[in-house]
């Protein structure tokens, strides 16, 4: 383990543009997390905070500033290395769960160790996440019978199985009761402690955020406090 | 592990994946079923040209293989009965009816050494003038018996006899009526020989064409060997077009279907791009379906074509239609063509489709 920052952003803006009009959604965000953090993202509605994992995820260019993932730098990434990068470096968690509805919970998360690649290794955490899952014998289910919080937890392994350095969650516990939102907020606590998984978490309720080392807010597209 | 998500998603929209798939193979029966059909049907004038026992056949200067418009003196046949090795020489006058019909005008008692006589299943040879020969499968598919009247060139016909199948014709009347009623006198249209000893065919046909110049004179195999889908260009231009539309169906088809798939897929493929699925995988995974829905529309296509011979010699029995195994891969390869390209641009907009948008889709 290094004490440089995994992730390192400095002046970071993104402007969407829809039609003749630029929506300016990040403007000027500067945040450093480190390894094995778990920090808590709160801000009002339309401050940026999907955004800003969206560019961190590589799931949209970011228009100007650094971000260091790593020690890499997103801003001059091509498509292709973004794409390589959601696929190696990045776990997503979203409020909508974003399974695949065809596949069964087992192969939701097998599909993502294939199309990272790593499906040929054997994996000795895999039962692991598996086992603090606590899901066993509903694996085989696809996610339409499942409940959310079940769904939410399939949702986590798939994000974590490729052994991501940052897994962004944008409100995970969003559409969850409080009983499964403690039990998935428990979860990533227990990942993030056991297995050291640096964790970024978006979410509006305060409680949910104190699961969290340490909380940042943002505010128009800035981050207000730190 | 990409194979099954194909399959997923192929189950997923079962009425979609089956129509589809259906919808190929229609367009693979229709391929193999012309093909069938053009196939049975040469095989089958084939087999009733050997079946005269000829061993040479003249036709007149200047026709095709195939014409049967143009005649010839019928002079020429006792000159050609003179020839050394010939045996049996007789003329027959053909005489379309409309459609793939025509009746033939023969010399019975000729006729009768040269393919070794009719075999009759009801009735006997001609009696008088106005008398046919129908084989058996025309009296089947129009229920005519013997004493019935047959209409044909604008007069009633009473049939004397029905015969047994394969040889030449479906209908036989005796030459000179024929000549007579059609203002062909002393014409003919093929004349057929038979040797003592078939082994002497290329002498003869070498000794033939010196002295009638002009005349195209086959042999029996090379005749048969000429009887080809090649060799008839309406039927070749016909299987291509059928060809080409069979790609437009396939193309049409499969676009339709992959364009719903990909638009209702929409938070799937973000998802997927959300896991670090490349462009290429999309498009992958698209294009496999497409293949599944391929080669399950082939397999149909296939087997649609036992079912639409069923119904032709049902309910077309002068009509035949072949299996022919060695356009199945043909077929197949058309419906495959059609599909691909119909996936490409469903395919290309699932690959280039934003992951956010997708994702945050309700
Ligand atoms: N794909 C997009 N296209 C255009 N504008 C967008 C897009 N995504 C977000 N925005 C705009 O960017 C701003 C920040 O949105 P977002 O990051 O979703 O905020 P939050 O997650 O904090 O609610 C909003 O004004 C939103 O309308
Ligand atoms: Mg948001």
């Amino acid at each position: 383990m290094t004490d440089a920052p995994i992730i390192e952003i400095r002046d970071l803006r993104k402007a969407y543009r829809m039609g003749d009009v630029e929506v300016a959604a990040l403007r000027g965000v500067d945040l450093s997390v480190q390894r094995g953090e778990f920090l808590s993202v709160i801000g009002p509605s339309g401050s940026g905070k999907s955004t800003l994992f969206h560019v961190l995820g590589g799931l949209t260019p970011p228009t100007s500033g650094t971000i260091l993932i790593n020690g890499r730098d997103l801003v001059q990434m091509g498509e292709a290395e973004r794409t390589e990068l959601r696929k190696t470096q990045v776990g997503f968690v979203f409020q909508k769960y974003n399974l695949l509805p065809t596949l069964s919970a087992a192969d939701n998360i097998a599909i993502a160790r294939y199309i990272s690649g790593k499906h040929k290794d054997g994996d000795e955490q895999f039962d692991e996440i598996i086992r603090l899952l606590g899901l066993k014998g509903r694996l085989n289910h696809k996610p339409r019978a499942m409940s959310g919080g079940e769904q939410q937890r399939v949702a986590i392994a798939r994000a974590i199985v490729n052994h991501p350095a940052i897994l962004l969650a944008d409100e995970p516990t969003g559409n969850l009761d409080t009983e499964n939102s403690t039990a998935v907020l428990e979860l990533m606590r227990d990942l993030n402690q056991r297995l050291g998984q640096t964790i970024l978490m978006i979410t509006h309720n305060p409680e949910a955020a104190q699961y969290g080392h340490r909380t940042v807010r943002m505010r128009d597209g800035r981050i207000v406090t730190v | 592990m990409v194979n099954k998500l194909v399959i997923a998603n192929l189950r997923h929209r079962p009425l979609r994946t089956i129509l589809s798939a259906v919808a190929i193979g229609v367009q693979v029966t229709m391929v193999l079923t012309l093909v069938g059909v053009s196939r049975g049907m040469l095989a089958d004038v084939a087999n009733r040209s050997k079946g005269t026992g000829a061993d040479i056949l003249v036709k007149p200067p200047g026709s095709s293989p195939f014409g049967f418009s143009t005649n010839f003196p019928e002079k020429i046949i006792p000159f050609l009965r003179k020839q050394k090795h010939v045996t049996v020489a007789t003329g027959t006058l053909v005489q379309p009816i409309g459609g793939l019909d025509s009746v033939t005008g023969i010399n019975l008692a000729e006729f009768n050494s040269l393919s070794g006589g009719f075999r009759y299943l009801e009735g006997g040879p001609f009696k008088g003038p106005y008398e046919i020969l129908v084989d058996e499968v025309y009296s089947r598919s129009n229920k005519k018996r013997e004493g019935d009247a047959v209409n044909i060139l604008g007069r009633d016909w009473r049939v004397s006899g029905v015969v047994e199948s394969g040889k030449l014709s479906r209908m036989f009347v005796q030459l000179a009526v024929l000549q007579d009623l059609t203002a062909n006198n002393g014409k003919v249209t093929v004349g057929y020989l038979k040797l003592d000893d078939p082994a002497n065919t290329k002498a003869v046909i070498v000794s033939l064409k010196s002295q009638l110049t002009g005349y195209p004179i086959y042999s029996m195999e090379e005749f048969v060997s000429l009887i080809s889908i090649n060799n008839v260009a309406m039927l070749k231009n016909f299987i291509a077009v059928i060809i080409t539309l069979g790609v437009l169906i396939g193309f049409l088809v499969v676009f339709l279907s992959m364009y719903t798939a990909v638009l209702e897929r929409t938070r799937e493929i973000g998802i997927l791009k959300a896991l670090g699925a490349s462009p290429m995988f999309i498009l992958g995974v698209l294009l496999r379906e497409t293949f599944v829905l391929a080669v399950i529309g082939s397999v149909l296509g296939i087997l649609f074509t036992y079912g639409t011979r069923l119904l032709i010699t049902t309910f077309v029995p002068t009509m035949s239609q072949a299996i022919v195994p060695e356009w199945w891969p043909i077929a197949a390869g058309i419906a495959l063509t059609g599909s691909m390209l119909g996936a490409i641009y469903p395919g290309l907009k699932a690959a280039r489709q934003d992951a956010i948008e997708a994702l945050t889709y309700d």
